[in-house]
């Protein structure tokens, strides 16, 4: 059920987004385990998108209390 | 097959301005979507919020809390004030006698919505709270369209570029000990002891994080512990029964406010859910829990007990390989999805003889329910990841495992802890649940059509159809509704007229579609519905 047929990369539409993390392109000896089998290409796709700084985004993402 | 719904508070964070108020930046928000609105129907949709009914403190095992005694944050029924600093330092000190303010001159705070839904501020976050549904998949489509609500205030915030953008998070923590709820609301008889509805549900909501949790990285309320876990509410669990939503909170919320002929029913207010992005847990929480608390007013329930609940809670929700045990009182070590196994047999035997799932004489909704409980629970028995199409913490962790094995990145590495964040951006561009349903990767429940029609229309088949559409039709003249009242104040009529609406399957569009078909204007409208003229002999 997992890994459906992988459809052809994405284009990404998405808004300018200038500097991509600089995410390492795929290790060779990354082996894709069953869990993530089909994901990795979906990876680069994500790199695309994800907020640039990782570290300094996910600090001020502060909340204050809810229910 | 059962009245319920849902309430979303969202996550919300201006990135190019840390810090910002969030009761303010939530006001913004509100704000937007009134803009929004208003130019969508003429008249505008917006409504404010009638306050008489809420009962914040009403106990359901029968007492009253002292309101002197009740942490202010459970003060909900009065509307809540921002004062001129708070809206300076959220807007900028020009900003202050216009745009955000109504012609009375505070900031709109609280919307009732076209579709029957409530938008408004929530201490310091946007929340939606969904329409009364009737069924499971209702509830999924008029929850998503509370995510297209949220992503047209972030648009329209966004277009205002001389303000910070903000952006919107259907999660529930920050990960640094605070957390924000997802709620839901199920209709019971009033009848039914609270005592047998703790007992029945425990071990259910122990369990049911398995087919329905979110995911999250980092294990402990502050995450301080590296890892993954199932569930993003479980360690914020410290009690099992209470009336606090806010702190302490309980496994087993006790908040009695019917909003409804309170002599006849309750409305079980449900705080342990994660928030779902994914349409299949989404509908496997509604439809599940739907059908144990049949279970529990048909005295059916699975006589079990859980040692321990809220450690129980927390051992389930932090190990995703799904084989630790709990301990029931009767000595037995069961796992949670042998507890979601008890429960599901029960349901099943139970259905089988109210002939509810029937193909052709059922309600349309239980053999859907039973038949995708059964195919998950099996599936997440014999290779947990296989779930991932359909079960939100496990697609979530499909991505991190990925990204480890990718780029061999720790639990504690700030990435994964990005990717966990902005799995719940609502943006579909930036959110990466988004990415994998654009994929084919996420299990659809409902069409995006369906969505698209919930934004804007009520469910038919409860009463938020007479709220949703006297607010979308006469919205000029409604000056506030609530889950049991529209309120009119009609020109030429002196006073304002307040429609109560008790009865949560009344109001529907077949008792009063064709009221409404009839009236173009309040006045006639309500002259008919209550009864001071003959309906006219015309269609």
């Amino acid at each position: 059920m997992a890994g459906q047929e992988q459809q052809q990369p994405q284009s990404r539409e998405t808004e300018a987004e200038v500097d991509v993390p600089e995410a390492p392109p795929a290790a060779p000896e990354a082996q894709a385990s069953e869990a993530t089998q089909g994901v990795d290409d979906l990876l680069d796709e994500i790199d695309g998108v994800l907020e640039s700084n990782a570290e300094e985004f996910v600090r001020a993402f502060v909340q204050k209390g809810g229910q | 097959m059962r009245v319920m719904g849902s309430e979303t508070e969202y996550g919300i964070h201006a990135p190019s301005a840390p810090g910002a108020n969030a009761t303010m930046m939530s006001a913004r928000i509100i704000q937007a979507y009134a803009t929004v609105t208003r130019q969508r129907a003429a008249g505008g949709a917006e409504t404010r919020w009638d306050y008489t009914d809420e009962e914040p403190l009403h106990d359901a095992r029968g007492w009253t809390v002292d309101r002197a005694a009740a942490d202010p944050s459970q003060l909900t029924d009065q509307p809540p004030v921002l004062d001129a600093e708070a809206v300076a330092l959220a807007y900028g000190r020009q900003e202050l006698e216009l745009d955000g303010a109504d012609e009375s001159g505070s900031l709109l705070m609280n919307m009732v919505l076209g579709n029957g839904a409530r938008l408004y501020v929530d201490h310091a976050h946007p929340e939606y709270s969904s329409p009364e549904v009737t069924n499971p998949r209702d509830a999924v489509a008029w929850d998503a369209a509370g995510d297209v609500v949220a992503l047209a205030t972030v648009r329209k915030v966004a277009a205002d570029t001389s303000l910070p953008a903000i952006n919107l998070y259907k999660n529930n923590t920050d990960n640094k000990s605070v957390s924000y709820g997802s709620h839901e609301n199920y209709l019971m008889p009033r009848s039914v002891p609270f005592g047998d509805i703790i007992r029945g549900l425990t071990p259910f909501f122990v369990s049911r994080q398995v087919i329905c949790g979110a995911g999250r990285v980092g294990i402990g309320q502050d995450s301080s512990t590296p890892g993954y876990q199932i569930s993003q509410r479980a360690d914020f669990f410290e009690a099992e029964v209470g009336l606090e939503t806010t702190i302490r909170r309980p496994i087993i919320n006790t908040r009695d406010e019917p909003h409804a002929t309170a002599d006849k029913y309750r409305r079980l207010h449900v705080i342990i859910g994660d928030a779902n992005l994914s349409q299949s847990s989404n509908y496997l929480k509604f439809g599940t829990t739907a059908m144990v608390l049949s279970l529990i007013e048909a005295g059916q329930a699975p006589k079990i007990e859980v040692h321990e609940p809220v450690q129980a809670l927390q051992t389930v929700s932090h190990d995703t390989t799904l084989t630790a045990t709990v301990r029931l009182l009767d000595g037995r070590r069961v796992t949670a999805l042998d507890l979601q196994w008890m429960y599901y047999e029960a349901a099943a035997k139970l259905a089988q003889e109210t002939g509810v799932a029937d193909s052709v004489s059922g309600d349309g909704h239980t053999h859907d329910v039973l038949s995708r409980w059964e195919s998950t629970l099996t599936t997440l028995g014999s290779d947990v990841g296989a779930a991932a199409s359909s079960v939100e913490w496990v697609a979530k962790k499909s991505i991190l495992e990925g990204y480890r094995n990718r780029d061999g990145l720790d639990w504690d590495d700030a990435r994964l802890g990005l990717v966990d964040l902005q799995w719940s951006d609502i943006r579909p561009e930036k959110g990466l649940y988004y990415r994998l349903l654009t994929n084919n990767r996420m299990l659809r429940v409902v069409d995006d059509a369906d969505i698209t029609r919930a934004v804007t229309e009520p469910p038919s088949d409860t009463r938020a159809y007479f709220r949703g559409r006297c607010v979308s039709r006469f919205g000029r003249d409604v000056v506030g509704a609530s889950w049991d009242s529209v309120i009119f104040d009609v020109p030429g009529l002196g006073k304002l007229q307040r429609v109560p609406t008790r009865e949560p399957l009344r109001g529907t569009r077949a008792l009063t579609g064709a009221l409404f078909d009839r009236h173009q204007e309040a006045g006639p409208f309500l002259a008919e519905l209550l009864g001071q003229n003959p309906p006219p002999a015309k269609a």
